[in-house]
């Protein structure tokens, strides 16, 4: 305010357009500051923690976040209070469903209520039939501590699978502790299984040796180029790459096989 | 005019203190009662309306979804399907005609807060200097959409204080109370009205949706304004005020797409300039209605 008379009008307009940019410039920087910071935590927050699993139907994980937008109408529809809305600091993005299946597993209810009280499509109208549902992939990650592959007969969560015989079948294999017994092991099949989590849940050890995985985590995939020789030779009638040759061991000198069941032996034995 | 010792002194006076608080007490109302609606669900089991504010279905019939999340979601990349989009049309329509800001005062929860930090700021005569400019909302309004569209998700969410308050209470807040104690804490000590007034992409995105609404606050019976600027004291979006009030050139209506309609200026003035009406200006019909609202003698 201290320009002359005669300038006057030029000042105050000098002025006020000097005020305006330094407005603009302040509210800019501080919404792309805070941009930035969004935009980086919405990156850090892309991750789930591998206990939380999506319901039902839920799109890939990229797509889910653009697509969910955090009313908990499927997690009002879900009759087993299995499903929970993400709390800020929960580790999963806020305002999201997820399920913990330790806690309480899913149902795999056949109408899929939470698909249907979906609004918005993240959990996808075109998941009709539950038992398509591909939430996890339960793994058998601690032969270690997994009774059954200490030889016992737990069974349980064979037992509780929905699928049972399909997505969790028992294979047999040698007790070599005992000699004369036969462990029967757990084995998971992705083709069947849903990741409803009953395994883990039901698992009895104090932590579960069978979890839930994202498939992410759980599923290897092969390489695009990659053929499996036995499959190509049986649509083939024969081998496509070498003709097969009589077979021949390759043992370590010294060495000598016990087909009996004996193994692998020094040669004098 | 004489100072008033506080906003609605004269009003009260002249109006009794119902009729000077009629609006405040009927938008607290429709604040309260939305919140209860949601929470008869999860509190008693009286499933009214299911969701929340992001998206709800009331009576297992009515879908209703925040068009400002569609679009959210739309820039990350997703086309909704199913009843969001209806919902979302609803909800267009609706304060298309009552005016987009009437969410602000009649519906979101962070308004109880704000209402209350700047409550406590004139009670406290906290006084700050500087704010940011009221445009900043749509620089952020921006901003949550490119956000949305860079990073292929809805990411204003995470940290939007006004689905986390409404969620928080009917779903669990979790650390939510940080993010509205950083709000309450900024209109408190920071900026005056900051949150609301400023930097809501939230009311800024239903300000453009109410820029033609139907319902507008009129000062038909501005020739009576005596100046007291109780008016100004109490409103949240001040400068809305000016042109409808003071400007004889402007029509008498309330036309700023950022007037709340919270009717709180209405409460306010001891003589009655404002009241609720369409925007439409027909001078000639508006004219005698002006007379019969200025006379201090009717009532609101």
């Amino acid at each position: 305010m201290s320009s002359t008379p005669t300038n006057a009008g030029t000042g105050k307009r000098n002025q006020s357009r000097r005020r305006f940019l330094l407005e603009l410039g302040r509210s800019t920087t501080g919404v792309t500051l805070l941009s930035l910071g969004i935009g980086l935590y919405s990156q850090q927050s892309a991750s789930m923690p591998t206990r939380a699993i999506r319901p039902p139907g839920a799109l890939d994980e990229s797509e889910f976040a653009a697509a969910c937008i955090r009313c908990g109408l499927c997690v009002r529809a879900c009759p087993f209070d299995t499903l929970d809305l993400a709390r800020l600091g929960d580790g999963v993005t806020t305002g999201t469903p997820y399920f913990t299946a330790r806690d309480i597993p899913c149902e795999m209810c056949d109408d899929i209520p939470c698909v249907a009280a979906c609004p918005s499509g993240a959990l996808s109208p075109e998941l009709e039939d539950i038992d398509k549902a591909r939430m996890g992939l339960a793994v058998l990650l601690d032969q270690e501590n997994c009774l059954n592959f200490q030889g016992l007969r737990c069974d349980v969560c064979y037992s509780v699978c929905p699928a049972i015989n399909e997505a969790i079948t028992l294979e047999h294999i040698p007790n070599t502790r005992t000699g004369k017994h036969a462990k029967f092991i757990p084995t998971v099949h992705a083709d069947a299984c849903t990741g409803c989590g009953k395994c883990e849940y039901a698992c009895v050890l104090e932590e579960a040796a069978i979890k839930v995985l994202p498939l992410r985590l759980a599923k290897g995939e092969l390489g695009h180029h990659y053929r499996w020789g036995w499959e190509e030779k049986e649509n083939a009638g024969s081998s496509l790459v070498t003709p097969d040759g009589e077979h021949r061991y390759n043992l370590p000198s010294g060495k000598r096989y016990d087909f009996a069941g004996e193994g692998l032996l020094e040669s004098g034995e | 005019m004489k100072h008033s010792p506080f906003p609605g002194y004269e009003a009260i006076r002249r109006k009794g203190w119902l009729a000077a608080h009629k609006w405040l007490l009927l938008r607290r109302f429709s604040q309260l009662s939305i919140m209860a609606l949601f929470l008869v669900g999860p509190l008693l089991g009286v499933w009214i309306v299911t969701g929340n504010l992001s998206s709800s279905l009331t009576l297992e019939t009515l879908p209703l979804t925040d068009p400002y999340l569609i679009l959210q979601s739309l820039a990350a990349g997703h086309i909704p399907q199913g009843t969001a989009l209806v919902g979302g049309l609803i909800v267009v329509l609706f304060y298309f005609v009552v005016g987009g800001r009437v969410f602000c005062s009649w519906v979101c929860p962070v308004n109880l807060l704000t209402d209350l930090a700047f409550w406590l700021r004139e009670r406290l005569g906290l006084r700050s200097a500087s704010s940011l400019p009221r445009y900043t909302r749509y620089l952020l309004l921006l901003a949550t959409l490119v956000i949305a569209f860079a990073s292929g998700g809805i990411a204003w969410e995470l940290v939007n204080p006004v689905s986390m308050f409404h969620r928080g209470i009917i779903f669990g807040t979790g650390l939510a109370w940080l993010i509205l104690l950083a709000v309450f804490f900024y209109d408190l000590l920071v900026s005056r009205r900051g949150w609301c007034g400023h930097l809501c992409p939230v009311g800024a995105f239903y300000s453009l949706l109410g820029t033609h609404s139907l319902l507008r606050v009129r000062a038909d019976a501005r020739a009576s304004c005596d100046d007291c600027m109780d008016c100004y004291l109490v409103c949240p979006e001040q400068q809305v005020l000016r042109p409808a009030l003071k400007s004889a050139d402007n029509s008498p209506v309330i036309n700023s797409p950022n007037c709340t309609n919270c009717g709180r200026c209405i409460d306010v003035c001891s003589l009655d300039v404002f009241h609720f009406g369409v925007r439409f200006d027909h001078s000639n019909s508006s004219r005698p209605v002006t007379n019969q609202t200025a006379s201090p003698s009717s009532g609101v």
